[in-house]
């Protein structure tokens, strides 16, 4: 039957919410930016708990048989917690809960996101998520030790760090988490498809909402996968079903499963797992295009191959999975066809480091701190990705599998260079949440002591894996094919991760000191042209723009336009504006 | 919408702009809940086609000894088919202005969906009370596995009926209002149906 909604001409004004008391106001609201920033601050939050177990790791493997707190079963259940927290609570809930949140209705001209009740109760969902995990660290057994991929039968096989209540509260922990951004992702995805202010063309969005909008489009169709992962391990571990336990020994014993498939979990969590590397990385490439075309004063090169490259790559991110699978044993052609399509994903990504570089090239690049940031990722990224291509191929990967190279390798392209755009993001929309800017400074100590720190930590840690160190192992032993050297590495490396871990109390002493001490920033500081810095208010207050919504008239990257006053034109300036007096600052 | 015309979109030419400034920030001529739906559906739809690929993938293995279902799940199937039938009509009349046959439908499809439920319950009980535990064969850990997740949607289903009935027994008439919430609940409760119909027939016939 015929479709009886006929839009509306013009975009009609949202009914907004008004919070009655400080409660509804700043605890259970349903403002997106305040949303904003109680994910973003449990996300941290939960983060430095996975830093501090990083730190942890590293007192083990620099200096091992030093630490009596440190024994083979906490080594296990840090690397496990450090690297969930990492990926799904921290980089997923900050790029998707907190700058999706704070961005989404801004640059596209809405007043808030299109269910605000959905959205608050999103984040309560990813709070309750995050305290059910570190729950686990309380009770007996501790939480699970059965790495971060969570492979059964070692999960839940006894032996196993937390193999009964942790591993069970890890599963509740990610089923809650993913109810809890399907909430909130429904609500970008609708916000930017249906909510854009009159003018607003999906292709007039910021590269930032492009990034977001696919990775969110990815996270709700790639959730699921671990969702169904989670349930049947559940059902395995509690009501004795065997979806994924086969028969086996348990210390001795037959267990009493039969027939399940451990081969069947690792499908589901990859089939997660990839688009999850996506989920985080496509808005960072969103943001990082923005970043440096503002700080370098010109127009993104190529926005129509930025778009289809995020799109083509969001595509593709499904079909790769089983790269990560080599070594679990597959047919050799399956072999061939994942690694075929994990080199042609290359080829968008590639391509968005070529735009970058020559968005950059002849432009007038101010090196502002996120600017600094944004070239960090860039050389990080590719660092990354160049050592990706190695561990795409079969034959390459297998020998490397399991080793430290890998390690390194996904932390260059999905620890530190994600990390590297959060920092940029922060330095460069903290003028706009906070009204002042972050001091100068500290952060200019903050960058290069994390770039410079990131690189001296992780490169090292290539070399260590083509040794064949392997990854996983509380201590190397008497290994005789790996030289004495590695260890004094390995001391090295722990020394500097904790020198940098440190460092970043400079950056958090900025953000608290600069909200009172910072220098005003006034409005649009950067002089740049998207809507979310043409608000009424700095910061922008509850409703985001003031009584009209503003009308947008070109796309984002109007910068160096000829015959303008100045070298930015924001989005709402209406054609034939440019040049007049206060054209370009009238916004 | 169509994706590939708007993705060869060239938004800096003079030609574009023109065009783009009569952009009304609607990608799709649909209100956002009905849009926020369909990506719900989208997720659901990848959860319960991986319940049926894991449920594919293990049934062809020697050891998997297939349940005989019990015929009050052939009820079952009637009543939720009966209960989709009765929201769609909710729908057709509010369509139509006719409040009372929206009303009247609209109730009849709930409670049709809660007997359904309550048949799910009652035919899993039988199952293990016959003997049918999920730890005992794959075959029956799947069938729990597959019914009990079908449930659980649809009793999230019922939540969000419940909230428009109380609405229409609290008084309110106007169909304009209760519109877009019927609408919402048909297409929610079609998908359903939809996946237990797949599901029941994989169910039956493996």
């Amino acid at each position: 039957m015929a479709e009886v909604y006929v839009p509306p001409a013009e975009v009609e004004e949202m009914e907004l919410y008004h919070a009655k008391s400080w409660i509804t106001k700043y605890v259970f609201s349903q403002d997106a930016k305040v949303i904003a920033i109680q994910y973003s601050t449990t996300a941290v939050a939960i983060g430095l708990v996975g830093l501090v177990l990083s730190w942890m790791m590293r007192l083990q493997l620099g200096f091992p048989e030093s630490f009596d707190f440190i024994d083979p079963s906490d080594y296990y259940q840090f690397v496990t917690m450090h690297g969930m927290i990492m990926v799904v609570y921290l980089l997923t809930a900050l790029f998707l809960g907190g700058f999706g949140n704070y961005l989404i209705p801004l640059m596209v001209g809405a007043r808030d996101m299109v269910f605000p009740y959905v959205n608050m109760v999103s984040y309560w969902i990813f709070l309750i998520a995050a305290l059910v995990l570190v729950s686990s660290f309380f009770v007996p057994g501790g939480p699970t030790g059965g790495g971060w991929t969570l492979y059964p039968p070692q999960t839940i096989t006894s032996g196993t760090p937390g193999h009964s209540t942790g591993i069970l509260l890890m599963m509740v922990s990610l089923a809650l988490f993913i109810i809890g951004f399907t909430m909130g992702g429904l609500n970008y995805v609708t916000t930017i498809l249906q909510a854009r202010t009159r003018g607003m063309t999906l292709m007039r969005l910021p590269l930032t909402i492009w990034g977001i909008f696919t990775a969110t489009v990815l996270a709700l169709f790639a959730f699921p996968a671990l969702f169904v992962a989670a349930i049947m391990t559940t059902l395995d571990a509690t009501l004795g079903t065997s979806f994924f336990m086969p028969a086996a020994l348990d210390q001795g014993v037959l267990n009493e499963h039969d027939g399940g498939s451990p081969l069947l979990f690792q499908h589901l969590f990859w089939f997660f797992g990839h688009p999850e590397v996506y989920i985080v990385a496509l808005p960072a490439f969103g943001i990082v295009s923005d970043l440096i075309s503002v700080h370098a004063r010109r127009h993104i090169f190529g926005y129509r191959m930025m778009v289809w490259a995020i799109v083509i790559i969001g595509a593709l991110s499904f079909i790769v999975w089983a790269h990560h699978m080599y070594v679990s044993g597959m047919n050799p052609y399956f072999g061939f066809f994942f690694a075929t399509t994990t080199l042609i994903i290359a080829v968008p990504t590639a391509l968005k480091v070529y735009n970058w570089t020559l968005t950059l090239w002849r432009a007038n690049i101010r090196l502002t701190l996120p600017m600094l940031f944004a070239l960090a990722f860039i050389v990080t990224f590719v660092n990354g990705g160049i050592t990706g291509l190695f561990l795409g191929n079969v034959v390459v990967d297998v020998p490397l599998s399991d080793t430290m190279f890998v390690v390194a390798h996904f932390h260059m392209v999905m620890g530190v260079a994600p990390l590297l755009v959060v920092f940029g993001a922060v330095y460069h929309w903290y003028p706009l949440m906070t009204g002042r800017m972050l001091h100068e400074g500290m952060g200019k100590f903050h960058f290069w002591t994390t770039f410079i720190g990131a690189y001296t930590i992780f490169l090292p840690i290539h070399y260590l894996g083509l040794l064949g160190v392997p990854r996983r192992y509380f201590e190397m032993g008497e290994t005789t094919f790996i030289p004495d050297s590695a260890q004094d590495l390995n001391a090295f490396i722990t020394v500097v991760t904790l020198l940098v871990g440190f460092a970043q109390v400079v950056f958090f002493f900025n953000v608290f000191w600069s909200a009172r001490k910072g220098k005003p920033a006034g409005h649009n500081p950067w002089k740049a042209t998207s809507l979310e810095w043409q608000t009424e208010e700095v910061p922008p207050g509850h409703g985001n723009f003031g009584p009209e919504l503003p009308l947008v008239y070109r796309w984002a990257y109007d910068y160096g336009l000829p015959g303008a006053k100045d070298d930015f034109v924001p989005q709402n300036v209406p054609p034939g504006a440019e040049g007049a007096e206060g054209g370009a600052a009238k916004a | 919408m169509k994706i590939l015309e708007t993705l060869m979109q060239k938004p800096w030419t003079a030609e574009q702009i023109a065009v783009d400034n009569t952009e009304d920030g609607f990608a799709v001529a649909i209100p956002p809940s009905k849009l926020g739906l369909r990506f719900f559906l989208g997720a659901i739809a990848v959860l319960m086609s991986l319940f049926v690929i894991g449920y594919s993938d293990r049934m062809v293995l020697s050891d998997w000894h297939p349940l005989s279902e019990p015929w009050l799940l052939w009820l079952n199937t009637a009543v939720v088919i009966v209960s989709s039938v009765l929201m769609h009509l909710s729908l057709v009349a509010a369509r139509e202005g006719r409040f009372e046959g929206l009303k009247s439908n609209f109730m009849l499809a709930g409670v049709a969906a809660f007997a359904f439920l309550v048949g799910q319950a009652v035919a899993c009980n039988q199952l293990i009370a016959a003997g049918y535990f999920a730890a005992d064969n794959p075959a029956n850990a799947y069938f729990y596995l597959l019914t009990v997740s079908h449930s659980v949607h649809l009793a999230g289903g019922l939540v969000a009926w419940g909230r428009v009935a109380l609405r229409i027994r609290a008084g309110e008439r106007d169909i304009a209002k209760l519109y877009e919430s019927v609408d919402l609940c048909t297409v929610y409760w079609h998908f359903l149906l939809f996946v237990w119909l797949v599901f029941f027939v994989l169910m039956l016939f493996t």
